[in-house]
């Protein structure tokens, strides 16, 4: 499988079939941070990831104004 | 795995709601959800006239094109920062989101209306990047709200923003933020409501929202937010939902219902405290508020509105 990150964004290639949830804790990472796309597609966490795919991990998390959100100038 | 409404193929899973769902039903529970939130904090009424503060990112975008589909008047609000290699990426997903709407969008660029960017303001005002940058903005909003006569102004913060400031907060036991962490900041002294509808929804429901819905937004983060306290935070929080799914909701709701309260005398003396801006007219603790002595300080140009402070 061919593994896309986004946000940053890098490549990789994992011998697969496997499942999403399988391939999150191969790469070690955290599922509540990310969105896995699949061949432009979005899917669950049991979807099962074919060798021949081409996915897409895709960081949901931004940063922000911090600890001063919402103070007073 | 199926969809809990339709029992279709599902395209998330949400472990915190332990429940699937398809494309449609997940657009429609993200609706219900907003809805539950502006209803639960009384955020706004059908008729309000709505301004929604948008970077070009999932969670400002998404708030907006859920409010426009819940029927709500709702315009954007696009503020450029002038930050190398992100502002005008951002912007053009801002711009054309309202074109292909037919939305409005007002565009304020710091640059040219105040002579600054949000790099030289950091350092000339000797605060972190992501500091200079919120402060900046919410005068702006507040500018443009007042100006524009809405009555409500909108920001996407979702769950995941709120946690991750109340876990900072209580870190370090700021008990004047704390007072302040609220989804509605009432209006006062001729500013707008400020509300954030998203708090029940949290960031990678929000991304999934605009995968769905279609919606094209920044996907690079933000190149001054690198490595701050609050991404920190998150990453903290996260592992902690990895492990008990639901953990941040109860952190940042159960904070509102059993928490704040302590805190509400404490926040009724910080807006005691406020005054008009000499410069500005926009509510501080000071004479100066921190905005304008951001702007001095950076070089920029006077501010050139002032706001004409109405009773509360």
């Amino acid at each position: 499988m061919k593994i896309e990150f986004r946000n940053p964004t890098r490549t990789v290639e994992i011998d697969g079939p496997m499942s999403v949830i399988k391939l999150l804790n191969k790469l070690d990472v955290n599922a509540a941070s990310v969105l896995v796309i699949c061949d432009g597609t979005l899917v669950p966490n049991d979807a099962f990831l074919q060798d021949d795919a081409t996915v897409e991990i895709r960081n949901v998390i931004s940063g922000g104004s911090g600890a001063v959100e919402g103070a007073q100038a | 795995m199926k969809c809990r409404v339709c029992k279709g193929p599902a395209v998330i899973d949400l472990k915190r709601h332990n429940a699937n769902f398809c494309g449609e039903h997940f657009l429609r529970f993200c609706h219900q959800q907003v809805e539950k939130c502006i209803g639960e904090f009384d955020m706004c009424a059908p008729g309000d006239k709505l301004l929604v503060a948008v970077s070009g990112g999932k969670d400002s975008l998404a708030v907006w094109d859920i409010l426009n589909n819940l029927g709500y008047e709702v315009d954007g609000l696009y503020i450029g920062l002038g930050i190398d290699n992100y502002s005008d990426p951002s912007g053009e997903f801002a711009k054309t989101f309202a074109h292909e709407r037919g939305l409005k969008l007002t565009v304020v660029d710091i640059v040219e209306e105040y002579g600054y960017d949000v790099p030289d303001g950091s350092r000339a005002a000797r605060r972190a990047p992501c500091s200079a940058c919120g402060m900046s903005k919410r005068h702006i909003f507040d500018r443009v709200a007042t100006e524009g006569g809405y009555d409500v102004l909108v920001t996407g913060h979702n769950l995941d923003d709120e946690a991750a400031v109340l876990f900072g907060n209580v870190l370090h036991w700021q008990t004047d933020y704390l007072a302040r962490q609220h989804p509605v900041l009432p209006e006062r002294n001729g500013l707008p409501r400020k509300v954030k509808p998203l708090v029940r929804l949290d960031e990678r429901e929000m991304a999934a929202y605009c995968v769905i819905a279609g919606i094209d937004y920044m996907l690079d983060e933000c190149p001054m937010a690198a490595g701050n306290k609050h991404l920190r935070y998150k990453d903290a929080l996260n592992s902690i939902e990895a492990a008990s799914p639901g953990s941040k909701q109860a952190f940042f709701h159960k904070f509102l219902n059993q928490g704040a309260p302590f805190f509400a005398e404490a926040a009724q003396e910080l807006r005691n405290e406020l005054q008009a801006c000499e410069t500005c007219g926009q509510p501080t603790p000071n004479d100066i508020c921190a905005f304008c002595r951001l702007v001095e300080r950076a070089g920029g140009q006077p501010v050139p509105v002032q706001l004409t402070a109405r009773p509360s």
